[in-house]
């Protein structure tokens, strides 16, 4: 989250709103660690990235739906698996847990 | 100051923080910031949940670790306490200072070094005895460049080395490189390593032993000459092989290429 801290703050000072996806959690083969982080603001621009660029636009969708309050702040899974509620995969196998909310504290 | 501005006001003094926040169960997305001073902005709910998580909070952050933690609604956290409650699920996440690469010799490795050391997120200091080399004109990419012998560096800032942190000793240079070394062995640094060719390192073995450097642990916690056989040449190919072998070192790996062997990438 280090590396986002000058665009959060450009954005706030804009008075974006700002949604933040950081990864809590790994299973199997990730490309990132816990604490990847990307921020995402309401007109969608993108700083920071939490795979290798394997879910990033499936993460922008849920944080924008999170910012608009169509969805509650949650924890978001996405990685290979038979149930078709993964849709969006990492090609390196491994399951990512993020937890996205908007940057309101 | 809102606590998103106390946390990022932390992270940008290079100063220890952890980010904690609710993930599941009630209150979720209530987030709280914790320094070694206490809790220094937000809630998580309540204060028993609060002062419980602040406190195991503090150990994730002592340890540098990331993690995922378990409690009931007040911060429950044995097993039989967490039966017929409902579970909040708390990320705790640790910001801690950068890790510290020290490098002597200011020489043109250096400056290659020092460079692929920060793309890392070392906090690099450059020292040499020699006021014309240590410059800052020559070391622009180097948070630190230090005019001094090694022997003060660590008498002065040793405990400053943690196993994070790397000793790189570019010298070549009998009078500079052996005080480096003893100096570097009574540190804690994780990395130690040394540049000459396989010539150098067998005469520095001589003077090592000179000056009672001999048990196998310390000759262990050496690596000279330093880096990985890349078989690289210039200055930025040797930092590439140095950091890699600072890399490996701390995982543990034996950095051979991931198509010869079959296990865990990560």
């Amino acid at each position: 989250m280090r590396e986002l801290l000058t665009d959060i703050d450009r954005w706030q000072t804009d008075g974006k709103r700002v949604a933040i996806a950081r990864v809590v959690d790994i299973e199997g083969s990730g490309p990132r660690g816990a604490g990847a982080a990307m921020a995402v603001n309401q007109d969608g621009e993108v700083s920071g990235s939490v795979s290798g660029g394997c879910v990033e636009s499936a993460v922008v969708s849920e944080a924008l739906a999170i910012l608009s309050g169509e969805q509650p702040s949650r924890v978001v899974t996405f990685g290979y698996s038979d149930d078709e509620a993964f849709a969006v995969g990492l090609t390196c196998g491994g399951i990512i847990h993020l937890f996205i909310q908007p940057l309101e504290w | 100051m809102n606590s998103y501005q106390t946390f990022s006001a932390h992270v940008r003094d290079n100063s220890p923080v952890a980010l904690v926040t609710v993930i599941e169960g009630p209150h979720v997305g209530a987030t709280m910031v914790v320094t070694p001073a206490g809790i220094v902005g937000g809630s998580l709910g309540n204060a028993d949940i609060d002062r419980i998580v602040a406190r195991d909070a503090l150990g994730e952050l002592e340890a540098g670790r990331t993690s995922v933690r378990h409690y009931g609604p007040h911060g429950e956290s044995t097993p039989e306490d967490l039966i017929d409650t409902e579970t909040v699920r708390i990320f705790v996440e640790s910001f801690s200072p950068p890790p510290l690469m020290w490098i002597f010799g200011a020489v043109d490795f250096t400056a290659a070094l020092a460079r692929v050391a920060k793309v890392l997120g070392y906090h690099v200091t450059v020292c040499d005895a020699r006021e014309v080399f240590a410059t800052r004109r020559r070391f622009p990419m180097a948070d630190e460049v230090k005019v001094t012998w090694p022997t003060p560096m660590f008498t002065e800032n040793g405990h400053r080395l943690s196993s994070r942190d790397a000793v790189c000793i570019l010298t070549h240079d009998p009078k500079f490189d052996v005080p480096a070394i003893q100096g570097a062995l009574a540190t804690s640094a994780g990395y130690i390593g040394v540049m000459g060719s396989r010539k150098t390192h067998a005469k520095r073995l001589e003077r090592m032993a000179e000056v009672g450097i001999t048990s196998a642990a310390d000759l262990a916690r050496i690596h000279s000459p330093i880096g990985l056989d890349l078989g690289g040449r210039t200055p930025e190919e040797t930092a590439i092989s140095i950091v890699g072998e600072i890399i490996a070192t701390r995982t543990g790996r034996n950095a051979s290429p991931l198509g010869a062997s079959d296990g865990a990438i990560h």
